[in-house]
């Protein structure tokens, strides 16, 4: 279910690095807690973020959720067909619902994040706890 | 990014539940969850939100039919000769206007003429009411009622005997009669009678809370599971979905509903809320009607309007609404109507920018986004045949 070569984080986003870039969405976790997306805001290209600052909102029908970056970098691209698509985020959230790419202020920064199998762990123990 | 989620927007603001107590339970809890609802804490009651989907759910209810499972909400039954009196003495309709078997939308009104909550009052015969209320509210409703109650009436707290479902939609009243003797299409809007619903003696209202024609069925909550299961089965030839409070908050919201906590609560009185036709001064005393009344010859100072935003951005519960760059109200209710697909909301203004096709601007995080008034309700349904 969650890609062997992402890495995430306790507020649900997901970066594939590849390089001195990165790809960064939110998991099918995050998408399905949120139910229908119907709005979807970026930030432009060449933002320069530091990890926990805000990347952008992510709107369902019910509720309105603040996008972290995992990592620090720069904006280098944006994925625009969300604008028009939102409810792609709900349909393949670690494919073609990435949000943004960037480029890596330190290549090694997302290995402190928390890999497949923990993060695995981390949303059954969340389940656990919502269903007792 | 999910801290959030959880306390957006199903919060109650009537009430606070300690993160510690004991979620309540419709007797259906086993069987939202074996249908795989999301859950959440509604006012302290664990309800769905969702099924399939908000969406999915809210069109479901707009074009075919929905099932709502509703047995959160409260029940008081006033029995007795005096009860006519109690019933006028703390709502603020008309109770009097009422034949037997006929529904009235209500206030309950505390002596300021704001609202305790807002409800239906059923009239079952001259010496028995039963007043439908929200669940969170219910024994705050209740201790008010038997406060207020000199007249001795009899006042039950009846919520816990009762499971209520809700099937609303085009389609619900095709779906239902194939499982009672009772004569649907006579039963005008905003009646009630009761009969048998596959075998479970009920009260059957053709009432809701969706903008579409359905109904709402009361029952001993015994039979819950197997109602449920025979109305949602049935149902599944015409496309009819099992919907939670998500679609229940949209489809309201549509059809400019008013929330308790949201559009009304204990500070707003009925002349702002815009519900002038459910407060009758003339009708004799009651809570709050002296205020009502000053209050209706000085004049409004805010009022209850609707917004349709014109640019992509979503209003949301607690955005501040402003004109001229100033700071004039908050947003009410406010999200996505996904039948209209557009973003609309509902908020108070100062009476004097109540002018539908005005423009104001609603705050989006930190941006100031157009928005104009607009007609109320959002969404009519089609005249039925």
């Amino acid at each position: 279910m969650y890609p062997a070569d992402f890495r995430y984080t306790k507020e649900h986003e997901w970066i594939k690095v590849d390089g001195d870039s990165g790809t960064v969405g939110i998991t099918d976790y995050a998408q399905h807690e949120l139910g229908d997306v119907v709005f979807v805001e970026l930030p432009k290209v060449g933002t320069k973020l530091n990890a926990g600052q805000s990347l952008g909102t992510v709107e369902s029908v019910k509720a309105v959720s603040e996008i972290y970056c995992p990592v620090s970098g720069e904006i280098t691209a944006v994925n625009s067909a969300l604008a028009e698509a939102p409810e792609k985020l709900n349909q393949d959230p670690h494919g073609a619902a990435w949000l943004v790419k960037l480029k890596l202020a330190n290549k090694s920064d997302a290995q402190s994040l928390m890999d497949a199998a923990a993060y695995e762990s981390y949303i059954a123990a969340k389940d656990k706890e919502a269903s007792a | 990014m999910l801290g959030s989620v959880a306390r957006e927007l199903f919060e109650n603001h009537s009430v606070t539940t300690p993160a510690t107590a004991e979620l309540r339970k419709t007797a259906l809890n086993s069987t939202h969850r074996r249908l795989g609802a999301k859950m959440v804490n509604f006012g302290g009651w664990d309800m769905p939100v969702e099924y399939s989907g908000i969406l999915a759910e809210h069109q479901a209810v707009r074009t075919r039919a929905g099932l709502f499972d509703v047995s959160h909400m409260g029940e008081i039954e006033i029995r007795g000769p005096e009860a006519l009196e109690l019933v006028q003495f703390v709502t603020c309709n008309d109770a009097a206007n009422l034949v037997i078997g006929q529904a009235q939308y209500s206030g309950l009104m505390t002596p300021k003429g704001t609202f305790v909550d807002d409800l239906l009052v059923h009239k079952i015969s001259d010496a028995h009411y039963l007043l439908c209320v929200n669940a969170s509210n219910q024994e705050k409703d209740f201790d008010h009622i038997v406060r207020y109650n000199r007249f001795g009436a009899d006042v039950e707290n009846a919520g816990p005997r009762y499971s209520q479902l809700a099937i609303q939609g085009p389609g619900a009243k095709a779906l239902l009669q194939q499982f009672t003797k009772v004569p649907l299409d006579s039963l005008h809007y905003y009646h009630f009678a009761f009969g048998r619903v596959n075998g479970v003696d009920c009260l059957i209202a053709r009432t809701g809370y969706t903008g579409e024609d359905g109904f709402e069925i009361y029952f001993s909550s015994e039979h819950s599971e197997k109602m449920w299961d025979y109305l949602l089965d049935a149902g599944q030839a015409i496309g009819m979905l099992p919907c939670g409070l998500g679609a229940r908050n949209t489809l309201r919201l549509e059809a400019a509903m008013c929330l308790y906590g949201h559009e009304i609560d204990d500070s707003t009185t009925p002349w702002e809320a815009g519900l002038a036709w459910i407060c009758k001064p003339d009708k004799g005393d009651f809570l709050g009607r002296d205020k009502l009344i000053a209050q209706r010859q000085r004049g409004i100072d805010r009022k209850l309007i609707g917004f349709e935003m014109l640019e992509r951005l979503i209003a949301r519960d607690g955005y501040v609404v402003s004109h001229d760059g100033q700071e004039v109200g908050r947003v009410t209710s406010g999200g996505p109507a996904p039948f209209l697909k557009k973003n609309i909301g509902m908020a108070y203004v100062p009476a004097k920018l109540a002018v539908v096709g005005s423009r104001i601007e609603i705050i989006v995080r930190g941006q100031a986004s157009p928005a104009r008034i607009v007609e109320l309700p959002f969404y009519k349904r089609p005249k039925p045949n």
